[in-house]
């Protein structure tokens, strides 16, 4: 395997292996000879069936590409961090994290390949429609996935070798690369939810009106952040798959600070994250009642359900992860006796978010309370209590990361009780007035309380970053009490980290299936209905298990992006005589 | 709620407070005894099973992450486990619990099996997505740009929109009153004898949450034009259009918001691109 590895680009071997299961799939030549040209609207997969092989398929690309183009946004800034203040760790935790790209691109250029050929293949009158409205944007996109190629490897393969403006200057393109890549395929999914540009046929009138619909600038902010929390979480995972597999002290400091930092950036990501989900969710409802509804009050309400339990999940492993690091910490020792409050904030949060509004209830539990709904639990069901849960959550898991932060560290500025009593104040005043507001919305028509939740969010927003400034200030030569003794963390830190990754992912997946298909019966709402067999939506258990199944093969995909990843540092290791990081 | 319930709770945590040399095992048992006895026997009405468990399974998940955070109090606790089960002199407490866990999961399954029968759980979903638009009596009503054709009147001209909404109040008594409730609070005469029983239009997240095309879309579609989505939706609802005249629905809709002082909601700027 080795010696294979050595010698073919994994890439190769991964897209030679697709294409001929693709290849095996698609062997019934008898049927296709008798196709006419340009009358066949859509063609079967075997066994799975069309739309579950090009689900699987995309959401694989979907995990791949959100690794690969949000890795280099976090290594562009960590290297400049290094650049700037001269620490030679950054710049290797930053190619350290680069060199999961390598192995990561190949995947998915391959996958997005795959993804091409199945949707010409098995949907073509779709993919013709589509290519109607989009055709330059089809040439764009392979040009600049060209660039990003290019920009890439440059980037990967050039570290240290040219000088360190220069690779930064190559490391920031790669990035603008990257988002550009991002939002030309946005314009081509979020068009298939909320189309526009076209006139009452679905002609097309303008292709930038196409582009720019209700929900483009919705998604595309919406998964700007959640690429950087996916890919944090997968860096995250792969420092702590290193983190158990270390031999020596010097291997569990460095892989525990990985984690550390991978999680840092995947959890700061995390939490403007529900206020870009939100704005996603409100465009879909101005855009259309029947999306709206069938997103957040109908059909798919219950998949919100479960992806209020895995966030919730996710929060309480981010914070049980930081109080598990601050053991790491000499002086921490002061802040354990607030972990109790945090996790009872975390706790009632969760559960209001988690609180569904229709209840499942057996007939007599449902007469006792007189209906679907209960007198007491009904208001946690809706949109008011569980903004202000995620607002409150957001802002408990800030301050976990206040305590980490200032965990060895005493103040020695005159003012520091003063900062410590304005800081208090500010988070009481900001949480009072978000719960005030989330009850508030109770007594005021719809769209006056949807509008409510900006202030929340302005609130939250302005105690965490006026907190830390004062913190910042506050902690300015502070007295240090004690060393961060990285690697002195318990191995189920590490596991908190791995499911905080699957975790992600499997979030990811679901609200990726709940986006796609509250379209319903429709490729292209309201324009192209999907005449085919599929034309129907799966049970809620049918598509978690899809979903769940998708999510195990990406992790299959990741453990052998990590062990070639692993085989790289090894060559390096070999020839540099263990003088590598 | 059950006040004495929820004194006894709060009563066992403050007491919890002073028993001298609790260990943190008998401090999260405390915890999670007390808030189990009160999602249990303190809510009123009952808590349905679902929801108890899933309370109770993140009460779980929390308080175990609370004693796996500070490694001096997992040690405790797998230092107890190992002795218990490795210890001589706790042989006969260990035999007890391995013979007692199986008598537990015998005992629930034979409360499940002796039940009585009992329709299965289903996942309802309260707000069917609706159609983008419907024809009612030859008309093509347009579900996502159309509004109440009366509302406008609600400012223009206060004198005949109040003739709307009481031809509404109207519509109201002699067709939905008999289900929905003189007060429609889902609890008319007939109520009862549906499950699930009728919407009530004065909580909140009804009719306070949805456009008056919504509303409208229900009145004249009834159960028989409920979407073949997520079935099954389980409603007695007539399809009024065969009963009432398009202009009757429309203000029965005014009047169910006029009634119990909820506004419609209201239609959305947004950020995208132009018109669809």
């Amino acid at each position: 395997m080795k010696l294979l590895a050595r010698r073919l680009p994994s890439g190769v071997l991964l897209f030679l292996m697709l294409a001929g299961l693709a290849l095996v799939a698609f062997w019934t030549p008898d049927a296709w000879a008798q196709e006419a040209p340009g009358q066949v609207e859509y063609r079967s997969f075997p066994v799975v069936g069309s739309r579950v092989v090009v689900w699987v398929i995309a959401q694989l690309h979907l995990m791949f590409g959100a690794f690969v183009l949000a890795v280099p946004m976090f290594a562009l800034t960590i290297e400049f961090i290094g650049f700037r203040n001269g620490d030679k760790r950054y710049d290797d935790l930053a190619y350290e994290f680069t060199r999961l790209l390598s192995v990561s691109f190949s995947f998915t250029a391959s996958l997005g390949a795959l993804l091409t050929f199945f949707l010409f293949i098995l949907y073509p009158r779709l993919m013709e429609y589509l290519v109607s409205i989009f055709d330059w944007t089809f040439m764009l996109y392979a040009c600049v996935f060209f660039l990003e190629a290019v920009f890439l490897y440059s980037y990967y393969y050039g570290w240290g070798k040219m000088p360190k403006w220069l690779h930064l200057v190559i490391g920031l393109c790669l990035n603008l690369v990257g988002i550009a890549i991002i939002f030309i395929a946005d314009s081509w999914l979020t068009f298939m939810n909320s189309p526009n540009g076209i006139d009452a046929e679905g002609n097309l009138l303008s292709t930038w009106d196409a582009i720019n619909n209700f929900t483009w600038m919705p998604i595309n902010i919406h998964r700007l952040i959640a690429n950087i929390c996916f890919g944090g979480s997968i860096a995250a995972a792969y420092g702590a798959y290193k983190f158990l597999g270390a031999k020596t002290d010097e291997e569990r400091a460095h892989y525990d600070w990985m984690g550390y930092m991978g999680n840092f950036i995947a959890i700061a990501a995390l939490l403007p994250l529900p206020f870009a989900g939100y704005w996603l969710g409100r465009e879909i409802y101005a855009f259309s009642q029947s999306l709206g509804i069938a997103l957040m009050g109908g059909t798919f309400s219950w998949l919100f359900i479960i992806q209020a339990v895995l966030i919730g999940n996710l929060f309480l492993a981010a914070n049980y992860y930081l109080w598990l690091s601050m053991e790491r910490i000499h002086g921490a020792e002061r802040y354990r006796k607030f972990t109790k409050w945090l996790l009872a904030s975390i706790t009632v949060c969760f559960i209001v978010w988690a609180t569904p509004h229709s209840l499942v209830a057996t007939v007599e539990e449902a007469r006792a309370m007189g209906g679907s709904h209960h007198p007491i639990l009904n208001v946690l069901g809706v949109m008011s209590a569980k903004n202000t849960a995620v607002n409150v959550l957001i802002l408990t898991t800030y301050l976990s990361f206040l305590f980490y932060r200032r965990a060895n560290k005493e103040a020695t500025v005159s003012w520091a009780k003063t900062g410590n009593i304005v800081q208090f104040g500010i988070l009481a005043v900001v949480v009072g007035v978000v719960i005030f507001l989330g009850v508030y919305g109770y007594f005021v028509e719809a769209s006056v309380r949807i509008g409510l939740s900006i202030p929340q969010v302005s609130l939250v927003l302005f105690a965490m970053i006026s907190i830390t400034i004062i913190d910042v200030f506050m902690f300015r030569k502070a007295k240090i009490l004690g060393p961060i003794e990285w690697g002195k963390i318990p191995n189920r830190a590490q596991y908190a980290l791995f499911f905080i990754a699957i975790t992600f992912a499997w979030t990811m997946g679901l609200m990726g299936y709940v986006r796609s298909g509250i379209r319903q019966h429709w490729h292209v709402y309201g324009v192209m209905r999907d005449t085919s067999v599929d034309a129907f939506t799966p049970t809620l258990g049918y598509a978690a298990n899809v979903v769940s199944v998708t999510v195990l093969i990406f992790f299959a995909f990741i453990a052998v992006v990590f062990f070639l990843s692993s085989l790289a540092g090894k060559k390096k290791l070999d020839a540099g005589e263990g003088t590598s990081s | 709620m059950n006040i004495i319930i929820l004194l006894v709770v709060c009563a066992g945590l403050v007491a919890l407070r002073f028993v001298p040399k609790i260990n943190i095992l008998g401090w999260l048992a405390g915890w999670w005894i007390a808030v189990f006895v009160f999602l249990r026997w303190g809510i009123d009405p009952p808590l349905p099973t679902s929801i108890q468990g899933m309370f109770v399974a993140i009460l779980t998940l929390a308080l175990l992450a609370y004693l796996s955070a500070n490694s001096a109090h997992f040690r405790f606790v797998l230092d107890r486990f190992v002795a218990f089960t490795t210890q001589k002199k706790y042989t006969i407490p260990l035999l007890a619990v391995i013979a007692v866990l199986p008598c537990l999961v015998a005992l629930r399954v034979y409360f499940d099996v002796t039940e009585g029968p009992a329709p299965p759980l289903s996942s309802r979903t309260i707000h069917p997505p609706p159609p983008t638009s419907i024809e009612v009596a030859g008309n093509t009503i347009d579900l996502v740009n159309d509004d109440n054709p009366y509302r406008a009147l609600e400012t223009e001209d206060p004198a005949a929109f109040e003739e709307h909404v009481e031809n509404g109040r109207r519509v109201y008594y002699e067709n939905c009153v008999y289900c929905h409730g003189d007060d429609m609070a889902g609890d008319g005469l007939f109520a009862h004898g549906f499950d699930p029983i009728p919407a009530n239009f004065q909580d909140a997240t009804t009719i306070a949450m949805l456009q008056e095309g919504y509303i409208f879309w229900r009145i004249a579609k009834g159960g028989p034009g409920l979407p073949s989505e997520s079935t099954p939706w389980l409603s007695a609802m007539p399809a009024w259009e065969d009963f009432l005249s398009e202009e009757d629905m429309w203000d029965v809709t005014l009047f169910l918001y006029d009634f119990t002082g909820h506004r419609p909601r209201a239609r959305e700027d947004h950020g995208g691109g132009g018109d669809h």
